[in-house]
């Protein structure tokens, strides 16, 4: 059986599994579709300084919410069910089956890259069609980001699950790592480069996809958007997870 | 497909006759020794049940052949290969049913067992398994609606999906009420005239009796004592015991036989020779024209022959 059928079997059961389960689809779908529904609201009249020129608010404040649709799904998403799934026995029970690790761990990780996906194309729509965005054709750049984004947050996610001690904690734990670090990055709003908290939110991968999505929609530059420093950082992550990941990862259940 | 086990187990290359081989198992949890010595064997074909008060060092030897923990020092063998390092060949081949796991409530009975039927190279089908397990009227319904019963049913389902030849029942039937137990252990029945090999795990003594060829009792991280259930702990040759009330208007002086214990009026008689005896108490009852009240006779039964097994061992 070949490791890839095995991972696209995987990924079929998952997607059945995540629209099955309402909270756990309203959870990653509500948050991101929310901020941006009422962010705009409150500040759409603004307009924001992007390189090369003035746009509204929309235009820096969508490519974020891309942004944090990619972080709900691969972060939260994926933090939250190997958590649970840890502590109730469904990875000790998937455990004693033939199924190879990574083709299990690909078909969690490829069910929260279609989530990705659908709430991109969700929250890109509503920018191009409710708030009057404009988007430059950089789909390489958009791919290119959404995906190495992916990676680096799975990552985190699956990290993240290996620190939550039990089933009561997960949702806490996780949305105390996260919320902080939003606001720190920018997506709700700019943080002023150079200012402490902006240096701050440097060390961490979210500012470095806020900037690259900032990029890739900014209508006044041209090229692919993508900047290598920001890639290189959010990749870091991803890397420095996935290897930390693999030492703390564990499939019994923390509670016996 | 259901008989593959026999044969499969044939062409495995260093098979040995034993489908799960025990020698010398120890482990340690920190200071704590959950199993100081344990060997036993399990020949293929048998279903072999494993007692033991709860921190006996059941559960981690099982988890140990299922290959979950890593041992300290022993040897163990299950179907030819050591378990820590069978990988996904040797998985092929067990089922396990654990005491508590999971299974995404938002599916179906029939999806998740086809979702993990999808897991193995030769699987039954999917609703050969439902039915075996006595949830054909459940197949459509999600799991969440399960009762404990059924959700225990279909963890057993999920083991056999991939058609093993050694199956493990860690307390299969742990929290159930009778008549689910009585469902469990018929679906367990089947599958060993299936001719699967199964270990299982259990606190109940009825259910070793009736489900087990064997029997291995565990106390303290050891075996204490191991063999068919009918004469284990020397029970086929125990003492009877004899039991009855004390008529009205006799002492227990005036007995023809020697008593072992008496409770208020209760009297217990224990004899290598259970026939004479009995002979001569009734033969003196009938004279004397007394009748005795709840005369019984008896062996002790497995929990009697368990309890002073365990107990002998929680002392030492």
């Amino acid at each position: 059986m070949s490791t890839i059928g095995a991972a696209l079997r995987r990924i079929k059961w998952e997607q059945r599994m995540f629209w099955r389960n309402p909270a756990a689809a309203a959870f990653t779908f509500a948050f991101p579709l929310m901020f941006l529904v009422v962010f705009t609201a409150i500040n759409g009249n603004e307009t924001v300084t992007l390189a090369g020129g003035k746009a509204k608010f929309a235009q820096y404040y969508v490519p974020a919410i891309v942004g944090f649709g990619v972080i709900s799904a691969c972060y939260a998403n994926l933090a939250f069910s190997v958590s649970i799934r840890r502590e109730n026995g469904i990875l000790k029970r998937t455990r004693g089956t033939p199924i190879a690790p990574v083709a299990y761990v690909a078909g969690l990780v490829g069910n929260v890259i279609v989530i990705s996906l659908i709430l991109a194309a969700l929250t890109i729509s509503l920018g191009l069609l409710v708030y009057g965005i404009s988007f430059p054709g950089r789909y390489i750049g958009l791919i290119v980001t959404i995906a190495a984004a992916a990676f680096s947050f799975s990552a985190i996610g699956v990290l993240v699950s290996t620190f939550v001690p039990n089933e009561d904690a997960a949702t806490a734990i996780i949305n105390f790592i996260l919320f902080p670090l939003l606001f720190i990055s920018g997506t709700f709003g700019r943080v002023e480069p150079g200012s402490a908290l902006g240096t701050v939110a440097g060390f961490f991968p979210i500012q470095h996809l806020n900037k690259l999505m900032e990029a890739v929609f900014n209508p006044f530059t041209d090229g692919t958007g993508l900047i290598g420093w920001h890639l290189l950082i959010l990749l870091l992550w991803g890397v420095a997870a996935t290897a930390l990941s693999l030492r703390r990862f564990n499939w019994m259940p923390r509670s016996t | 497909m259901v008989g593959r086990a026999s044969d499969a187990a044939g062409d495995y290359e260093g098979a040995v006759s034993a489908a799960v081989m025990v020698a010398g198992l120890r482990k340690s949890y920190g200071e704590v020794a959950a199993v100081r010595d344990i060997s036993f064997e399990i020949a293929e074909g048998e279903v072999v049940a494993v007692l033991g008060p709860n921190g006996a060092g059941k559960t981690t030897t099982v988890e140990i052949l299922e290959g979950y923990r890593t041992r300290d020092s022993g040897t163990v063998s299950v179907l030819g290969s050591d378990p820590e390092h069978g990988g996904s060949a040797l998985r092929e081949r067990v089922g396990i049913v654990l005491q508590e796991a999971g299974v995404d409530h938002y599916l179906t009975v029939s999806e998740a067992v086809r979702m993990h039927s999808e897991l193995y190279r030769q699987p039954l089908g999917v609703d050969e398994v439902v039915d075996l397990v006595g949830l054909e009227e459940k197949r459509n319904a999600r799991i969440k609606t399960l009762s404990g019963g059924q959700k225990r049913r279909l963890d057993v389902a999920l083991a056999l999906i991939g058609d093993p030849e050694l199956l493990f029942l860690d307390e299969p039937t742990t929290g159930f009420d009778p008549t689910a137990r009585r469902q469990a252990w018929e679906v367990i029945k089947s599958l060993c005239n299936l001719g699967k090999t199964v270990l299982l795990t259990t606190h109940y003594m009825d259910e070793a009796q009736y489900l087990a060829d064997r029997v291995i009792v565990i106390a303290a991280g050891r075996v204490v004592a191991e063999g068919p259930p009918s004469s284990i702990g020397g029970r086929a040759s125990a003492r009877a015991r004899i039991r009855f009330e004390l008529p009205h208007g006799v002492e227990v002086a005036d007995l023809p036989v020697g008593t072992v214990a008496i409770d208020r009026r209760s009297v217990l008689i224990e004899t290598a020779e259970p026939t004479g005896v009995l002979h001569r108490l009734t033969g003196w009852a009938v004279e004397r024209g007394v009748e005795l009240d709840g005369l019984a006779v008896d062996r002790p039964s497995l929990e009697d022959v368990y309890l002073e097994l365990t107990a002998e061992q929680a002392e030492s």
